[in-house]
């Protein structure tokens, strides 16, 4: 599927081929019937998004030409603030939360008359690999529904790809953009850090998180990266975009471009995951890319690192949740302290209360060194590893996750053998790099495998593009289209 | 066994900037409840902060008002506890790397109190109780603070109060804040132990919490002093423990002891960037920093002839010391400018704080021109005050009262005979005043004023007239 869906819809609009009002309405039924199985969507907003329709359709009317995202229906994970539109994180400890102010992303796009069809489900607090931690339940896969849609970007992951969105944004603090879109077979691009604002997103872990598009195909990950990838000075840690729109070089010859494969990336891969990744070696030599072997023996130390530096910042910006101002409270209590406590034991399901105490553990007087601030430092070595690499290649190439969508109810049953799985997203969180994941084939069930091309610091347009030649060399080879969702 | 006191403190200054640290809500005091807030200062979810770059600039002014070394580098971090008046459960603070480290105050006596470091935090918001009920306020919630932590330097209730004063003094001089101990803007948290005089070890120390008055804190002293001697003398141990003033029952009580001491978890805002104070920056903000009090002090003392009394008197408020160094440009008797200062402005200004204010009639111009005529013997001395006087009373320039024909003034002579004269020609307000009835005299006074078209001092006219009439 070379052809971005988004210019696919934003022509029809402009040609009047369908109206805003009718595409939008073509989305909300199918969520209607498709939503049951998917579980993708967690709030519904067909007012707000036939409002915008409205307005779209009368510029059409006008005769005005629509900005690229203009009328396009698509969601926004349930951590993502939307003023007046309920924002839970897919906890019991939001219930009721309807936030008074939007992330600066939304506020960019609902001014680009974006359609919200609604906000999608996730792992609760983001905390998950399979969205399954979320208080409303799973979302599902869209090609196989005993299959999970991942995590935690489940839900905007599932509704891509089981269109019922055209596009949505999802955040990826270890790899919840990325990992869903592979395991729902579609395109997912974790921006660097500091490329897209944070403002308005629901911290997991501030250090780690980043807002980015998940989306059909490559073009259209461009198109919204460029839309979203602006300076916001609300967030200090912003830097927007560096350089051009990178939908402009998406399609730009690969020939000569050194694609590094890292050794460790592939230990413990599963076969036809691995074999995935060395056809796609073969397409990119024919593309005229070069591929380069080496070493990133830093990498065994992201796991550990990952869990230790995300939970200790959870642990600190979950802290907020009391129940004192807004949120669930407890029903019955004695004093403020047994109420922030009742709240808390009652309001955060097991995954996010395992990760504050181990966040807490790792800050603690007396553990401080040993783990966070070990961690920190590792942090540092992994980040100059991943700095040396890119002297010698321009794009890494990787397994997304090591397999497929695992069955329901696996993740949940073991949470450390699922931390496990995060093996291959969490390194490009921890030195703040881009990274995107591609569909590149299936395995024997007929579940999407994803590959995942990493960049240096702010070479957002170096992946799409090797992102894009990949997609638009294997064309339909690797593509499967779930049987959900509409299919104008 | 004689004991002495060994003390340190820990003083949290809300800087006077007009936004908050993190956000752009007004920092007001006071105000209806949670109506100085926004999504960002409670902390709502999503939400980041941006540090007001004012706020390092006042800390850094501070550091260099106090001696302190200034760190071109620096970092925010979380402080991390549970209180419902802390909207996110941590306060953003400065742990391991502060904006100023290694200064100190002088006192008068010379000794330096040493000041450990100066470091940038946010205020929490504040606990209501009625009813029955407790609410919150996060009005405050956000306010820039700076604390400044001192060694345990101090030695006496004596020297305690003159550090907090001269902390007071030289935050307000160099405009950081208004230091208001009863509207909390300047809160001390007092370190105290005891040891046998002559003894090197520190003792165990206890901490009394949110000191906002200097009496308080002298009072709240010497009962903690004498409570450790007396636990030691009968035996006892001084326990590690937070502590409470009543102000009320002049005594201290227990807050939380050591075992219940928080574990803050420190560790690094990733919410915030890097603080980067250049040495331009630093250098620019040193030529901000105005003459100190105490600099200013020994210069009018040395330089310009002025007793110790005085020079502390003009010395002790910004804006009467720039008055005064206004008034004295080319005047050959600056004690001149400093009497009529003390005497007949400071008559006028009755509290500190009017002081403080410093807001005269006159300008220092005003009084600079009327110095320079008395130098140059223009001005007879019996009409020196009352010049002034009526230039107060006015506002109006020297020349409005003393024409060229008028510089030598009247003669003692002439004035007695206007005196007399008043008393005679008003037998009957003199008969009221003496019956009770006060404001009969302003007559009395009217008539002299009249009779001398407006030249006279009405003032030492009155005290005259009431002199005669005695």
């Amino acid at each position: 599927m070379a052809e971005g869906k988004i210019k696919h819809y934003s022509d029809m609009l402009q040609k009047k081929e369908i109206s805003c009002t009718e595409l939008t309405e073509a989305f909300l039924s199918n969520i209607e019937s498709a939503n049951k199985d998917l579980n993708a969507y967690v709030t519904v907003t067909a007012d707000t998004a036939l409002n915008t329709a409205k307005a779209v359709d009368k510029k059409l009317s006008l005769g005005e030409m629509l900005a690229p995202l203009e009328g396009i229906p698509m969601t926004l994970k349930d951590n993502i603030s939307t003023k007046g539109i309920p924002t839970t994180c897919c906890s019991k400890i939001l219930e009721g939360y309807t936030p008074i102010f939007n992330a600066t992303v939304w506020e960019i796009l609902s001014a680009n008359n974006a359609v919200l069809l609604g906000k999608t489900n996730m792992d609760e607090f983001a905390m998950g690999s399979s969205c399954e931690t979320s208080c409303f339940g799973g979302a599902t896969n869209p090609h196989n529904i005993n299959h999970v849609a991942g995590g935690s970007s489940g839900g905007v992951a599932s509704a891509v790809g089981g269109n019922i969105a055209v596009y949505g944004l999802g955040s990826d603090t270890g790899g919840s953009i990325r990992q869903p879109a592979s395991f729902c077979g579609i395109v997912g691009l974790k921006p660097s850090y500091g490329a897209v604002s944070r403002f308005g997103l629901i911290a997991y872990a501030s250090s780690l998180d980043q807002i980015g598009p998940v989306t059909s195909t490559v073009e259209d990950a461009a198109i919204v990266y460029d839309a979203i990838s602006a300076y916001d000075k609300m967030d200090s840690t912003s830097q927007g975009r560096r350089g051009e729109p990178t939908a402009l070089s998406i399609k730009n010859d690969i020939k000569g471009m050194k694609i590094g494969i890292a050794r460790e990336y592939l230990d413990g891969v599963r076969d036809d995951v691995k074999l995935s990744i060395e056809k796609a070696c073969e397409v990119y030599k024919s593309l005229g890319a070069e591929i380069v072997y080496f070493n990133l023996p830093a990498l065994k130390y992201a796991l550990p690192v990952y869990y230790i530096l995300a939970c200790a910042e959870a642990s600190s910006n979950l802290g907020r949740y009391d129940g004192i101002r807004y949120g669930y409270r407890t029903s019955s209590y004695k004093d403020v302290n047994e109420m922030i406590c009742k709240t808390r034991s009652e309001g955060f399901g097991d995954e996010v209360k395992r990760r504050i105490l181990l966040g807490t553990y790792v800050l603690s007087a007396g553990y401080y060194d040993a783990y966070y601030k070990k961690a920190q430092n590792l942090r540092g070595s992994i980040l100059n590893a991943f700095k040396d690499a890119f002297k010698n290649c321009d794009v890494i190439l990787a397994p997304t996750v090591p397999m497929t969508a695992f069955e329901k109810g696996n993740a949940i049953s073991d949470p450390i053998e699922t931390y496990l799985t995060d093996i291959c997203t969490v390194p490009v969180n921890i030195a703040g790099l881009p990274g995107i994941s591609i569909p590149c084939g299936c395995d024997a069930n007929g579940l999407p495998i994803g590959m995942q091309l990493i960049g240096n610091t702010f070479c957002e347009s170096t992946i799409l593009n090797a992102a894009w030649q990949y997609e638009n060399a294997v064309g339909s080879e690797v593509f499967k289209e779930s049987p959900y969702g509409v299919k104008i | 066994m004689k004991y002495e006191m060994v003390a340190g403190f820990e003083t949290h200054i809300e800087l006077a900037t007009n936004t908050k640290i993190f956000c752009s809500c007004t920092t007001e005091f006071g105000g209806e409840s949670n109506t100085h807030c926004c999504p960002i200062c409670i902390g709502l979810p999503g939400t980041l902060p941006k540090i007001n770059r004012q706020a390092v600039k006042y800390a850094v002014m501070a550091g260099l008002a106090t001696n302190c070394e200034i760190a071109n580098i620096s970092k925010m971090d979380r402080k991390n506890y549970c209180y419902p008046d802390l909207p996110k459960a941590y306060q953003i603070s400065q742990y391991d790397k502060p904006i100023c480290e290694h200064g100190y105050v002088e006192l008068s006596s010379g000794k330096k109190i040493r000041l450990t470091r100066i470091h940038i935090e946010e205020d929490a918001g504040k606990l209501i109780h009625k009813r029955g009920d407790t609410y919150v306020d996060y009005n405050r919630g956000g306010v820039p603070l700076i604390e400044i932590v001192s060694e345990p330097d101090i030695r006496s209730v004596e020297e305690a109060k003159e550090y907090v004063e001269k902390l007071q003094q030289v935050m307000r001089y160099i405009g950081i804040s208004d230091c208001k101990m009863q509207e909390g803007s300047m809160r001390c948290d007092v370190n105290i132990s005891v040891r046998p005089v002559g003894s090197e070890e520190y003792g165990t120390r206890t901490e009394i919490k949110n000191m906002n008055s200097i009496t308080f804190i002298g009072k709240a002293m010497e009962y903690e002093f004498a409570r450790q001697v007396d636990l030691i003398e009968s035996g006892g141990r001084v326990e590690q423990e937070t502590l409470r003033y009543d102000d009320v029952t002049n005594t201290t009580s227990s807050m939380r002891g050591k075992e219940d001491a928080h574990d803050y978890r420190y560790f690094r805002d990733p919410d915030l960037v890097t603080i980067h104070v250049t040495d331009d920056e630093i250098d620019e903000l040193r030529a901000k920093i105005p003459e100190l009090p105490a600099v200013k002090k020994q210069r009018y003392v040395s330089e310009l002839g002025l007793n110790e009394k005085d020079a502390q008197n003009i010395s002790k408020y910004r804006k009467i010391a720039e008055f005064f160094e206004e008034a004295i440009i080319g005047v050959k008797t600056p004690k001149t400018v400093a009497n009529f200062i003390i005497g007949q402005i400071f008559r006028r200004l009755e509290t500190e704080a009017d002081k403080e204010e410093f807001a005269t009639a006159i300008t220092a111009q005003q009084l600079n021109e009327l110095v320079k005529l008395i130098d140059a013997g223009k001005v007879k001395n019996n009409l020196e005050k009352s010049t002034l006087e009526k230039m107060l009373y006015t506002g109006k320039s020297v020349n409005d009262f003393i024409s060229e024909s008028d510089m030598a003034g009247r003669d003692d002579a002439a004035l007695t005979e206007l005196w007399q004269r008043a008393v005679e020609n008003n037998p009957n307000a003199i008969a009221d005043y003496k019956n009770g009835k006060q404001k009969a005299i302003k007559a009395v006074v009217g008539f002299i004023m009249k009779e001398s078209r407006g030249r006279a001092d009405a003032a030492a006219a009155e005290a005259k007239i009431l002199q005669l009439i005695k």
